[in-house]
C-alpha cells in the first residue's frame, strides 16, 4: 500500500529511462565530436542543454502549475545581466554569479508574482508578457551595458581558475547542472509540494475545498522556476560570452513555450527533449537553408495540427500501438 | 509647450487609431472564438507589403489600396478555412504554438519575396500637405486622414455590432456560443466572416501606415504585442473597450516618450532624468495595463467570465 | 436542546435586484441531518457556497461552533471542520483515487512545503486515505485514475475526500444528482452510516431520499425559508405543497 499510479514520473517510469538515456548520450558527445574533428559542435550542444534547463523551469509552472508564463525570458535575461553586472564589478566567481542571479530572480519573481498570480488564464498570460516586456525595455535602457546592442563579457572563473575557457569543461559543467536540476524537479514534482501544485492544476476550487490556500504554493513554484531560469541565463552569458536584451525578448519567451509544448507539458522529460530537439533542429536547418525559420515554422505547424500533445503523446501513441495498449485519455 | 502637447496628443490619437484597427479584429476573434491569434500582427505586415507592391505596380496609392483590401480578405478566408478552423477546439497552448509557427513562416516568406531591406510607399499627392494646428504648429494631412478613416471605421463597426443582425449574433456569440448555434445560425460561417474581416482590418491598418513608416519584416511583431495589451485593457471581446484602450495606449505611449523625460527633469538632474526617462517611457503602457488589471481584472469593458 | 453547530442569522445575498438569499436564518444541531429542499433556482447552491466560504454574503452572520466565520475563507473553514461536496463532481481527474483522498489528508497533517520526500510513499497519508475509501466502499478502486470512475463512484469519491478533511459538519450539494437507483441506494446507506459521526446539511431533489434521511427539513423558495420542520410537518405544510411538492407531482 505504498505505491500509487499517477502522472508523476517515478522509478521504473519509461520517461525516467528516456531521460537517463539522453543524459548518457550527452555525456559522450564531446569525446565523440573531437574524435571526428567536429569540436565546434560541442558549444552547440552546450547551448541545447542550457535551453533545456530554461525549458524545465518553465515546465514546472506551465505543466505542473497551469501557469502559462509568456514572459519567462525575463528571468533568462536577469540571470545573464546579473552575471554581466558582477563581472564588470570584478566579481568573476561562477558560484557568486549563480547566487547573484538567484537573488535578483527571486526579487523580480516575488514582485511580479504578487500581481500576476492574482489573475487566471489569458490574463495571466498577458500580465506575464507585460512584465517580460518591462524587463526587456529595462535592459535596453541600460546604456552602461551597451543598451540595444548588449555587451560582451569573459567567462566566469571556477574555484579561482579560468577553467571555463575550455568548451569541454563548460559542457560538462552545464551537463552536471542540467542533471542536478532535472533530478531535483523530478523529486519536487512527486513531493507533497508537487502534489499540491498538480492538484491545483487539476482543480483549484477542489483544493480550496479541502483546506489549501493555493497562492503561497503557486508563488513558491513561480520563484523556484524563476531561479532555475536565471541559472540558465548565467550559463548562456558564459557560453555566448555576450549579453544582450534579446535574451529576454517576447519571442524568446515564445520559444520556451514552444520547447515545452512541443515536447509535451507536465512530465519534465518532454521539456528536456523538446528543448534539445528545438535548438538542434534550428541549428541543423540553419546549416541547410538560410530560410530555416520557414521550414521550422512549417514543421511546428504540422506537429500542432497532426500530433496534439507533443512528442510525449506521439511516443506514447506509437508505443501504445506496438504493445497493444489503448488510449485511456 | 501646450501646442507641443496638442501635437503629441494628435500623434498619439493617430497611433491609437492604428492600434484599434489591428486590435478590433483580434478582440473579436479572441472574444467570440476564444482563439489566441499571434499571427494577427503578421497580417498587418502582409497588408503593408501588398500595399507596397500594388502601389508600385499600379503607380497609384488608391488603386494599390483598392487591390490590397480584397487580397487581404481572400487571404483571411484561406487561412481560416485551411488552418485556423482546425484550431478552435484546441487548448490555448496549441493555438499559441500554431500561430507562432505562422508568424515564423510569414515573416520568412516576406523576407524571401520582398527582401529584408525596408520598403517605402509614396504618399498620395492629395494628402501630402499639412494643416495649421495651433500657432506655428502644423499637422500632416495624411495623419489626419488616418484618424478620420479610423474614426469612420470605428463608427461603422459600432453600427454593425450594435444595430444589425450580424452584430447581434456577434454579441450573442461572444457571451454564449451554444446559444447562437441554438438559434440555427451556422456558427462556423460566422467565424469565417469575422476572421476574414479581421484580417482585412489588420491589412488595412498596415496599408495606410505604409507611407509614414518603413515597411519591414519586424513591423508585425511590435504592433502585435501592443494590440494584445489594448484588448486586455479594453476587455477581451469588447470592440468599444478596444477603441478606448487603443486611444489610451496610443496617447500615453506617444506623449510619455516626449513629456516623461521633461517631467522627470523637473525632479531629477538631467543625466538621471534621461536614464530614467529612457527606462520608463517604453514601460508606460505595460504599467498602465498592470494597473488597470489590478483595478478591474477583466479589463475596462470585460465581462467577468464564470469559469 | 444542545448548542447549534451551525447558526445562520439573516443572511442576504443579491445579484442586482435579484435576491438569491433573502434573510435566511437557520440552525443545524449536532448529529442531525438537516435537509434544504426547494424548487430549481431557489438559491440552494448559492446558500451552500456562502456557508462554505466560496461566496461572500452581502450581510448577515454565519456562526460555526460558537465562532463567527462569516469572513473566513474556504480553506479556513475546512480546517475548522466545515467541509463541502459539489453539485457538479469536482475531483482531481488526473490523479489516482487514493491520491485524491491522500491529498486531503495531507492538507491537515503537516506542512505541504516539503520538496524532496516522495508524497506517494508516505504511509500515514496512504493508510488514512485508504480508510476513508474503504468507508465509502471504494477500497478496491484505490489505484484507478480518478477520471476513469463511473459517475456514482465519483460521487462516492467526493464524499471520501470530504471525510478525509475530518469534518464535523458536511455540506452536501445534491450528492445523488445524476445517479441511477442502485448508485443512489449505496450513497443513501453511506450517509445513514455516517450520521452517527458527522453532522450533515444536505441539498437534495430526491424527495424519498430526503424523507428517509433528514431529521429536519427547511424549504427554500426564491431565496427565502418558507417552512421548516420534521418530514411529517413538511409533507403536510400547505405552503410547501403549493410551492414545491405540487410542482414535483406535476413533474412526475
Amino acid at each position: 500500500m505504498t505505491q500509487t499510479p499517477s502522472q508523476m514520473p517515478a522509478k521504473g517510469d519509461p520517461r525516467i529511462r528516456i531521460a537517463l538515456c539522453i543524459f548518457a548520450c550527452l555525456a559522450i558527445v564531446p569525446p565523440l565530436l573531437s574524435l571526428v574533428g567536429l569540436d565546434y559542435y560541442t558549444s552547440v550542444v552546450t547551448r541545447m542543454m542550457i535551453y533545456a534547463i530554461a525549458a524545465l523551469s518553465l515546465d514546472l509552472i506551465l505543466g505542473y502549475g497551469a501557469l502559462v508564463s509568456f514572459g519567462h525570458a525575463a528571468f533568462f535575461g536577469i540571470g545573464a545581466y546579473a552575471a554581466l553586472f558582477l563581472q564588470t564589478r570584478g566579481i568573476t566567481d561562477f558560484f557568486l554569479h549563480l547566487a547573484g542571479a538567484s537573488l535578483a530572480a527571486t526579487a523580480f519573481a516575488l514582485v511580479t508574482g504578487a500581481i500576476a498570480l492574482r489573475t487566471r488564464g489569458v490574463y495571466f498570460i498577458m500580465i506575464s508578457l507585460a512584465f517580460g516586456q518591462m524587463a526587456f525595455f529595462f535592459f535596453i535602457s541600460l546604456s552602461a551595458f551597451g543598451g540595444d546592442d548588449g555587451m560582451s563579457l569573459s567567462r566566469a572563473t571556477l574555484f579561482g581558475q579560468e577553467l571555463l575557457r575550455s568548451e569541454v569543461t563548460l559542457f560538462y559543467l552545464v551537463l552536471v547542472i542540467l542533471v542536478v536540476i532535472f533530478g531535483f524537479l523530478c523529486r519536487l514534482t512527486r513531493s507533497r509540494f508537487g502534489r499540491v501544485l498538480i492538484g491545483t492544476r487539476e482543480d483549484s476550487l477542489r483544493m480550496e475545498a479541502i483546506g489549501y490556500r493555493i497562492m503561497p504554493y503557486q508563488m513558491a513554484a513561480y520563484v523556484i522556476s524563476a531561479v532555475i531560469c536565471a541559472i540558465a541565463g548565467v550559463l548562456i552569458a558564459n557560453q555566448l560570452q555576450y549579453v544582450s536584451p534579446t535574451l529576454s525578448s517576447w519571442q524568446r519567451s515564445g520559444e520556451f513555450i514552444i520547447m515545452v509544448v512541443l515536447g509535451g507539458v507536465g512530465n519534465l522529460v518532454g521539456a528536456l527533449a523538446g528543448a534539445l530537439l528545438t535548438i538542434g533542429l534550428e541549428e541543423a536547418l540553419a546549416r541547410f537553408s538560410e530560410h530555416w525559420k520557414l521550414w521550422f515554422g512549417m514543421l511546428l505547424l504540422a506537429v500542432v495540427l497532426f500530433s496534439p500533445g507533443g512528442l510525449t503523446r506521439l511516443v506514447e501513441r506509437v508505443s501504445g500501438r506496438i504493445t497493444g495498449k489503448g488510449d485511456d485519455r | 509647450m501646450s501646442t507641443l502637447l496638442l501635437l503629441q496628443v494628435m500623434n498619439g490619437v493617430q497611433f491609437g487609431i492604428l492600434l484599434f484597427l489591428v486590435a478590433a479584429g483580434l478582440t473579436l476573434i479572441f472574444g467570440i472564438m476564444d482563439f489566441i491569434n499571434l499571427a494577427h500582427g503578421a497580417l498587418y505586415m502582409v497588408g503593408a507589403y501588398l500595399m507596397a507592391t500594388f502601389a508600385a505596380t499600379t503607380g497609384n496609392f488608391w488603386l494599390g489600396l483598392a487591390l490590397t483590401l480584397p487580397a487581404m480578405l481572400v487571404l483571411g478566408l484561406l487561412l481560416e478555412l485551411g488552418i485556423f478552423r482546425k484550431l478552435y477546439q484546441r487548448p490555448h497552448l496549441d493555438q499559441v504554438l500554431a500561430t507562432f509557427a505562422l508568424v515564423l513562416i510569414t515573416s520568412e516568406l516576406v523576407k524571401m519575396i520582398w527582401g529584408a531591406a525596408p520598403l517605402n510607399v509614396p504618399m498620395p499627392e492629395s494628402l501630402s500637405g499639412s494643416v495649421p494646428l495651433a500657432g506655428p504648429m502644423r499637422f500632416p494631412v495624411y495623419r489626419l486622414a488616418i484618424i478620420l478613416a479610423g474614426l469612420g471605421l470605428a463608427l461603422g463597426l459600432w453600427y454593425v455590432i450594435g444595430r444589425t443582425r450580424l452584430g447581434m449574433l456577434l454579441r450573442a456569440g461572444a457571451s454564449n456560443r451554444n446559444m447562437v448555434s441554438a438559434l440555427g445560425v451556422d456558427i462556423s460561417r460566422l467565424f469565417t466572416v469575422v476572421f476574414a474581416f479581421g484580417a482585412m482590418l489588420a491589412g488595412f491598418a498596415g496599408a495606410i501606415v505604409s507611407p509614414i513608416l518603413s515597411v519591414d519584416p519586424g513591423m508585425g511583431d511590435s504592433i502585435l504585442i501592443l494590440a494584445f495589451v489594448v484588448i486586455v485593457i479594453g476587455g477581451v471581446g469588447s470592440v468599444r473597450g478596444a477603441f478606448i484602450a487603443a486611444l489610451l495606449v496610443g496617447i500615453i505611449d506617444t506623449v510619455g516618450r516626449i513629456f516623461g523625460p521633461m517631467l522627470l527633469k523637473m525632479a531629477f538632474d538631467p543625466a538621471v532624468a534621461n536614464q530614467l526617462g529612457r527606462t520608463l517611457a517604453p514601460m508606460l503602457v505595460y504599467l498602465l495595463m498592470i494597473a488597470i488589471l489590478c483595478w478591474r481584472p477583466n479589463g475596462l469593458f470585460g465581462r467577468s467570465h464564470a469559469k | 436542546m444542545s448548542q447549534p453547530l451551525l447558526e445562520v442569522t439573516s443572511l442576504r445575498k443579491s445579484y442586482g435586484a435579484l435576491a438569491v438569499t433573502n434573510d435566511v436564518s437557520l440552525k443545524v444541531f449536532p448529529g442531525q441531518i438537516h435537509a434544504i429542499i426547494g424548487p430549481n433556482g431557489a438559491g440552494k447552491t448559492t446558500l451552500i457556497s456562502q456557508l462554505s466560504g466560496q461566496l461572500a454574503p452581502d450581510s448577515g452572520e454565519v456562526r460555526y461552533d460558537g465562532e463567527v466565520i462569516t469572513h473566513l475563507d474556504m480553506a479556513g473553514r475546512v480546517r475548522r471542520g466545515l467541509a463541502r461536496s459539489f453539485q457538479l463532481t469536482r475531483i482531481l481527474p488526473g490523479l489516482s483515487v487514493l491520491e485524491n483522498v491522500a491529498i486531503a489528508v495531507q492538507a491537515r497533517t503537516g506542512s505541504s512545503f516539503r520538496f524532496w520526500q516522495v508524497a506517494a510513499q508516505e504511509r500515514a497519508l496512504n493508510d488514512e486515505a485508504m480508510a476513508c475509501l474503504t468507508e465509502v466502499g471504494l477500497g478496491p478502486q484505490a489505484m484507478r485514475l480518478a477520471r476513469t470512475l463511473s459517475h456514482g463512484e465519483k460521487r462516492q469519491l467526493e464524499i471520501a475526500i470530504a471525510l478525509a478533511t475530518k469534518p464535523r459538519l458536511l455540506l452536501l450539494d445534491e450528492p445523488l444528482a445524476g445517479t441511477g437507483p442502485e448508485e443512489a441506494e449505496i450513497l443513501i446507506a453511506l450517509m445513514l452510516r455516517l450520521k452517527s459521526r458527522v453532522t450533515m446539511m444536505l441539498i437534495e431533489h430526491d424527495m424519498s431520499a430526503v424523507f428517509q434521511l433528514a431529521d429536519f427539513i427547511s424549504v427554500l423558495v426564491y431565496g427565502e425559508i418558507v417552512a421548516g420542520g420534521t418530514a411529517e410537518d413538511i409533507r403536510n405544510h400547505p405552503k410547501v405543497r403549493e410551492a414545491y411538492l405540487g410542482e414535483e407531482e406535476e413533474g412526475t
